[in-house]
């Protein structure tokens, strides 16, 4: 049985980020200060490999990393209504939002795919903390209806990783909505009997917390995340105390038995399979078997081959 | 009375009124009732300018007012054989929310809601309305009680949201939340809320993802205080006046946002002035909305309920 015949071509190749980024740069961790050579971050998945911070990674590069050879199609996501409150700070939003879609190349702060994990057919979705600080506005609202509703159609397991600053304050009320808004996305997934599995990374705080991002079956953070509800300068300025040393970091929420497992991002994929496979009752992921499409775009990620599945049709 | 910053100019009518009064009781050769008349239709006058044309931020310090009636004052005049429930089962009792079983109009419901407290020891036993995570926990365990014993549950919101501190991020703040708007929206019973003060983010949509929601007139309901958003997008707390016009906290913004469903018009001068006729109001509009849910069965509750918060957002205000 040849899986390649089987193989269909996504319609949107995601190969081609609009993040171009030039090659001889380099980056000072911001954790230890190391100079790291940018291609070498990248091929690290932006994890420091003096000290092992975890960088910021965004949703594109994430999923490129995350699917099979890279490829991952896009989940549709319906429009929102723009500026609904007409809001202006020291700036207009709109303009807000506009900076941000230029800087990001994307049209909100979260991004829905589907595609395959070592030959797991999965939905995910990724918040993008560089815009807007992931803030969960409609917009956001949608995509997390929308992967829901592909799931479910899918029958696929959802995976959400999630960072994000809150609700975006810029839609008011409108975004506080959101929280019990996708609350009900969760529920057509747990209706559904659909694995529903956060990734929580660097900073998930406010209404995103206290909503899908804490409502998962599994709940992952990715090292060092910063996970709260409220921020730490509200918390010193409200009990008159210094913080303790780790206080709302992905180590000291497991402590408080508030997460299954902290899990580092190069680690991640073979985690999540793993889990996924076990909860959709799929045979375990055999390594090694899976051969490379000919027609292959640029290089695969450098992890793209190390976990691989039996092909579903040779199941028995 | 306490008088808000934007009252003073009634204050000193009112001030000069009692004066003439005062005057004339150590006084009884004086006469002043003209005076002190005269003064009082000044002062109502007075009144209704000022609360004509409410700005967002008078708004919010009225919802905020100390003498506003809170979740207590409503659960002892509304209800009958009220039956506190105490304790998450887990942790602790979490003051900031009171609920129990009790009578409303003799129908056996539930009620829960957020109390501030008032006067300093009530406030600190209340924490001033700002639950930790046993209040949500909590809330949930009643949720459930009136789920299996058909009980519809009635919330009444206050506060300035979730209490922000280091025990309550440890015990999982933002999960408590979570799970208790998740049970709002799972619970086979009509599921009502009235925001009777001040309805603050994360903290209030934990008791207030319901079939319906009714305001008050001159409560808000927001995403964030204006104080907070005006230090993080103006990068200055002391605008707060623009970031309360900007974030549409008001009922009446909020109604023409398809956010809330029902506003509850407010005696003049506010709730405040006259606590009695606003409870009194409030029940009137809680009787209308458990009629409108009346006869449903708890798949279409839940359906009804799930959908509306599925359409929210379709819709801003107007160009
Ligand atoms: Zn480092």
């Amino acid at each position: 049985m040849n899986w390649i015949s089987n193989y269909v071509r996504p319609k949107i190749n995601s190969l081609f980020s609009r993040r171009e980024v030039p090659e001889n740069l380099w980056t000072k961790c911001p954790e230890c200060g190391t100079m790291l050579f940018h291609r070498e971050l990248a091929s690290n998945l932006n994890v420091c490999s003096s000290c092992d911070h975890h960088m910021a990674i965004s949703p594109r590069d994430r999923f490129k990393a995350l699917f099979d050879l890279g490829i991952f199609t896009e989940v549709k996501v319906p429009d929102a209504v723009a500026d609904p409150l007409h809001f202006r700070d020291q700036k207009r939003y709109p303009d807000r939002v506009k900076a941000a879609q230029k800087a990001s190349g994307e049209k909100d702060a979260m991004l829905v795919v589907e595609g395959d994990v070592a030959r797991t057919p999965i939905v995910a979705a990724a918040q993008d903390f560089s815009f807007m600080a992931g803030s969960m506005g409609m917009y956001v609202g949608n995509a997390i209806i929308a992967a829901a509703e592909r799931a479910v159609q899918m029958r696929r397991p959802l995976v959400l990783f999630s960072a994000s600053g809150g609700a975006r304050m810029q839609e008011g009320m409108l975004s506080l909505m959101q929280m019990p808004r996708t609350t009900v996305a969760v529920q057509m997934l747990k209706e559904a009997k659909l694995p529903y599995i956060v990734v929580l990374t660097h900073p998930t705080t406010g209404g995103v917390t206290a909503s899908y991002a804490m409502l998962g079956d599994i709940q992952i953070a990715e090292p060092n995340a910063q996970i709260g509800f409220a921020g730490a300068r509200v918390i010193e300025q409200t009990i008159r105390e210094k913080l303790p040393e780790g206080f709302q970091r992905a180590e000291y929420l497991l402590d408080h038995g508030m997460l299954d497992r902290v899990v580092h991002r190069k680690a991640m994929r073979e985690e999540l399979v793993t889990l996924i496979r076990m909860l959709m009752n799929l045979p375990p992921a055999v390594k090694g078997d899976l051969p490379a499409p000919a027609e292959a775009g640029p290089a695969p990620p450098p992890d793209a081959e190390a976990v691989t599945a039996v092909p579903e049709d040779s199941k028995a | 009375m306490n008088y808000l910053e934007f009252e003073k100019p009634l204050a000193e009518i009112e001030g000069k009124a009692e004066e003439l009064r005062a005057m004339a009781r150590s006084n009884s050769g004086m006469d002043v009732v003209k005076e002190a008349e005269a003064l009082d239709r000044k002062a109502e006058t007075a009144l209704r300018d000022l609360y004509k044309t409410l700005t967002a931020w008078q708004k919010c310090q009225v919802a905020r007012h100390p003498d506003r009636p809170h979740c207590r004052d409503y659960i002892t005049q509304l209800f009958t054989e009220y039956t506190s429930l105490a304790g998450d089962r887990a942790f602790a009792e979490d003051e900031a929310v009171m609920g129990g079983i009790a009578r409303f109009n003799d129908q056996p419901v539930l009620v829960i809601g957020h109390e501030k407290g008032n006067d300093t020891k009530t406030r600190i036993e209340r924490n001033f309305g700002m639950a930790r995570p046993e209040g949500y926990r909590k809330a949930i365990r009643l949720m459930d009680i009136a789920d299996r014993f058909r009980l519809p549950v009635i919330t009444l919101v206050d506060t300035p949201g979730a209490y922000p501190g280091k025990g309550a991020e440890e015990r999982g703040q933002a999960e408590a939340i979570a799970r208790s708007t998740e049970k709002c929206l799972s619970i086979g019973v009509p599921l009502i809320s009235v925001v009777i003060g001040e309805g603050g983010s994360g903290g209030a949509v934990a008791l207030a993802s319901a079939n319906r929601v009714a305001m008050l007139e001159h409560s808000v309901y927001s995403v964030i205080s204006p104080e907070g958003c005006a230090s993080i997008l103006w990068k200055d707390a002391e605008r707060m006046r623009e970031a309360a016009e900007a974030l549409r906290l008001t009922a009446q913004d909020l109604q023409n946002l398809g956010v809330i469903d029902r506003i509850v018009k407010e005696p003049l001068g506010g709730a405040q002035r006259a606590p009695k006729e606003t409870i009194e109001a409030v029940g009137k509009a809680i009787e209308a909305m458990l009629k409108e849910l009346s006869g449903k069965t708890p798949d279409a509750l839940i359906r009804d309920r799930r959908q509306k918060f599925l359409d929210m957002g379709s819709k801003g205000l107007a160009a």
